[in-house]
């Protein structure tokens, strides 16, 4: 459903809509307007397989010549043919540190602006239960980070637009070079700044409604993810001082058997299932850590919905500001032409007031605004067109993102479900186990 | 013998029945104190009547204690609930206390009423069934206050004079270092239990408040309301079998652990009362080898005395055989009910998730959505 486009004051061309092509990117043209099906069978992820399969600790020198250590990860990539001939063709590889994908991950942003570009994981630990680390460098939020990395780029790598970027595929393999490319793609001059943004949020007029309502899911999303994540940790927390608690039985239990004759094997014996029991909730957690991961992705890929919504706003508004020129300067001509004076303005009065300028510079001034009405014409015509691709090429994402939302939340609380089952097994098995122990005490 | 009742004799052989409940409150001029009901079913021919209800307050449970314990000094009689308890903000008069002290009161009444010779105490017969102030005016006729504390002084006396008996049988000695481990041991399988108890509720008060988010998350997501919902629930339920695992610990555990505890002081009253006695014996005996003139005179103490260490010694050993049976039986069913009560928890945890799960791989197979995964 098209909404009514904003249509500049006292415009008289008609409005046309115009072939859309999806957003180009600025490496390479692509047919626009294929069906979203056609696009998966070229995209990158089927082609190469993707992996993030190693993280290493690096120390070396930054940019201020001190010492800093850092992890470095490793990415593989093996094109997908040489596996079903069943060779095991040794893989590409090279390596990557987190502040280069922030970076591949920036420059997607500014280049696609109307795709709703996949999140990274996230830079520190939050909504961490206290048993977990919130160090950077502690093994197990490495691993996780890794895994997060890996997520990031068969995300992108399966997206239908972006996975064509050079500069992505470059990332992928070329080790040496890649930050100078990138950055002499001058992406960064690109970027709209964020005062810009927020000056076109609190301005705009007349936003696509969908996109405001875009805008209200993801505050909504981002939200209930954070409080479920939040009250989640608390949860683990309890259930970690339930399990561990129990291990306590386990010292107990045995030098309390030293002491008795016929309770004594039981007891010691039931011991070790309460140990068991104890040692079990750190894999149950670590699993569960997974989970929140996925939830995480949820919570950033919020804000790249939001960014999305920037940018139209910030195109409508270019839009909007561009219409109110036009207008006024049409009005001007008319003053002028006409000569009298409908709106006040200073020019005027001092006409008023020291004489009035003489027919030629009338003219004069009449051509040049003639021509700047023109030129702004032929430009509000073009923003229209770019604001129409914008809107329809964004809002085709935004309906591939919800599918993929869907499917993947859903799935998630599936895989939840599943842990808890694993853990209410384990649970019945040790204390069956315990339980047949302390009947023969 | 596997023993699924509460008590250890056969039920077919009780003839006492007891049951302590309705505390009521009562409050006069000088003081606030509770009262409770104690209701008395029997068959014994003893007895003039086959039911009998009195009440009691905490105060005459402890002059029952006291007159057992004089009674039958190497006798393990059980524990009576603390006085006042200084943990934690539970208050003196508070519904959690008060119905702990109650279940506790009945658990002493009726473990006097399984043992062998308490059972047919006459001052405990009293208690069960004079009215209010039958039994003031019975309490003052007993041996008063100050007698028991004097015999508390001369036993305190005789065990600080020589640092312990002498010539204590081994048996008594390894009773009572088996004690000293044993109550260290009950200690902290107590503070254990209690932690976990505690950790237990924190655990459902967050689960109380993470089921309703999914619920929340549902307002923003039309196509996710189904699995959100199905969460929701899912943890709800599970909060509930929490409920039920908290109860069973508190119910079933927490209160053995308690008494056994409180068995320890007991335990060492009643070696410290054996030990007295046996010091009467061995002082006239020391008294006597030194008064080397007049060894006929005291033969028949002596010979009195010996008696009564042989029948204190003997009655220690069956009751303290009894009371380890009991303690294993008890343990026993304290820590199966524990681990039956865990199991059932996790299976019904197991339940719901189990039947969230096959609704979600329906719904999935009736051809949700055939989306590849990015």
């Amino acid at each position: 459903m098209e909404r009514p486009e904003a249509e500049p004051l006292g415009a008289s061309h008609s409005c046309q809509t115009g072939e859309a092509e999806p957003g180009t990117g600025p490496a390479e043209e692509e047919p626009g307007g294929a069906a979203a099906g056609t696009m998966m069978e070229d995209c990158l992820s089927k082609k190469i397989e993707i992996t993030v399969s190693e993280a290493e600790k690096r120390t070396g020198r930054n940019a201020m010549n001190m010492q800093e250590t850092y992890t470095a990860y490793l990415i593989e990539t093996r094109a997908v043919e040489s596996q079903t001939e069943g060779q095991c063709s040794p893989p590409d590889s090279l390596w990557r540190r987190y502040s280069e994908f922030e970076l591949l991950r920036n420059y997607l942003l500014v280049n696609y602006p109307h795709i709703v570009v996949p999140p990274l994981p996230e830079k520190r630990a939050e909504f961490v239960w206290h048993k977990l680390s919130a160090d950077n460098m502690d093994p197990d939020f490495v691993e996780r980070r890794r895994i997060g990395l890996e997520n990031f780029l068969i995300r992108v790598a399966s997206h239908p637009i972006i996975c064509q970027d050079k500069i992505f595929y470059s990332f992928l393999t070329q080790e040496g070079g890649w930050k100078e490319m990138v950055n002499e793609t001058g992406f960064q001059l690109k970027a709209d700044s964020r005062l810009k943004a927020l000056n076109a949020t609190f301005r705009v007029k007349n936003p696509d409604k969908r996109f405001t309502e875009l805008k209200h899911y993801s505050d909504e999303l981002q939200s209930v993810i954070s409080h479920l994540l939040r009250v989640r940790a608390r949860v683990a927390d309890r259930l970690y001082g339930v399990y561990k608690v129990h291990g306590n039985y386990g010292r107990v239990f045995s030098e309390w058997s030293a002491i008795e004759k016929e309770m004594g094997d039981g007891l010691q014996s039931a011991g070790h299932h309460m140990d068991v029991y104890a040692g079990s909730i750190d894999d149950i957690l670590e699993e569960e850590e997974h989970y929140a991961d996925q939830l995480k992705e949820y919570l950033f890929y919020a804000e790249a919905l939001r960014a999305v919504c920037r940018k139209h706003e910030l195109m409508q508004y270019d839009l909007e500001i561009a219409a109110q020129d036009l207008a006024s300067k049409k009005q001007q001509c008319e003053e002028l032409a006409t000569g009298t004076l409908r709106t006040f303005s200073l020019k005027g009065m001092t006409s008023k007031l020291f004489g009035q300028e003489t027919p030629e510079q009338r003219e004069g001034k009449i051509k040049v605004l003639e021509e700047q009405i023109h030129e702004g014409e032929e430009q509000l015509k073009s923003k229209n067109v770019e604001s129409r691709e914008f809107v329809k090429s964004a809002w085709t994402d935004i309906e591939r993102f919800k599918e993929q939302k869907n499917h993947d939340l859903k799935e998630a609380l599936i895989s939840y479900a599943v842990m808890q089952i694993s853990m209410c097994k384990k649970g019945i098995q040790v204390w069956t186990n315990a339980k047949e122990c302390f009947s023969k005490m | 013998m596997l023993n699924q009742y509460k008590f250890e004799d056969e039920p077919e052989l009780r003839d006492l029945f007891i049951t302590v409940d309705d505390p009521e409150s009562h409050i006069t001029a000088i003081e606030t104190f509770i009262t409770y009901r104690v209701v008395t079913k029997t068959s014994r021919g003893e007895f003039d009547s086959s039911e009998y209800e009195v009440r009691r307050r905490y105060q005459d449970f402890l002059w029952l204690k006291s007159r057992l314990e004089e009674a039958h000094p190497t006798l393990i009689i059980p524990p009576l609930p603390e006085k006042f308890i200084m943990k934690g903000m539970v208050e003196r008069f508070s519904d959690e206390f008060i119905e702990t002290r109650r279940k506790a009161l009945h658990k002493f009444l009726n473990r006097i009423a399984e043992h062998p010779t308490l059972t047919f105490n006459e001052d405990f017969k009293i208690f069960l069934t004079a009215q209010a102030w039958e039994l003031s005016s019975h309490k003052k006729q007993g041996p008063g206050l100050f007698s028991r504390m004097g015999q508390t002084v001369r036993a305190v006396a005789s065990s600080v004079r020589g640092g312990g008996v002498k010539n204590r049988p081994d048996m008594f000695t390894d009773i009572n270092d088996y004690m000293e481990t044993f109550n260290q041991k009950i200690n902290l399988l107590d503070k254990i239990s209690q932690r976990i108890y505690k950790e237990e509720r924190g655990y459902y008060c967050e689960m109380k408040e993470y089921g309703p988010i999914h619920t929340l998350w549902c307002a923003s997501e039309e196509d996710l309301v189904d699995s959100l919902k199905g969460v929701a629930s899912c943890i709800d339920k599970c909060c509930k079998a929490t409920e039920n695992r908290m109860a069973g610990l508190s119910e079933n555990l927490l209160p053995v652990l308690h008494e056994y505890i409180l068995y320890s002081e007991v335990l060492t009253g009643v070696l410290k009362r054996r030990d007295q006695i046996q010091a009467e014996l061995d002082s006239k005996v020391d008294a006597l080898s030194n008064k080397k003139a007049e060894k006929d005179l005291p033969t028949e103490e002596i010979g009195n005395l010996e008696d009564k260490v042989e029948c204190a010694n003997n009655a220690l050993k069956a009751d303290w055989d009894r009371w380890k049976q009991n303690m294993q039986h008890d343990m026993k069913t304290a820590f199966l009910s524990v681990a039956e009560n865990n199991i059932h928890y996790y299976e019904q945890c197991l339940a719901t998730w189990e039947s969230f799960l096959t609704c979600q791989t329906v719904d999935l197979h009736l051809g949700e959505d055939s989306e590849e995964k990015p």
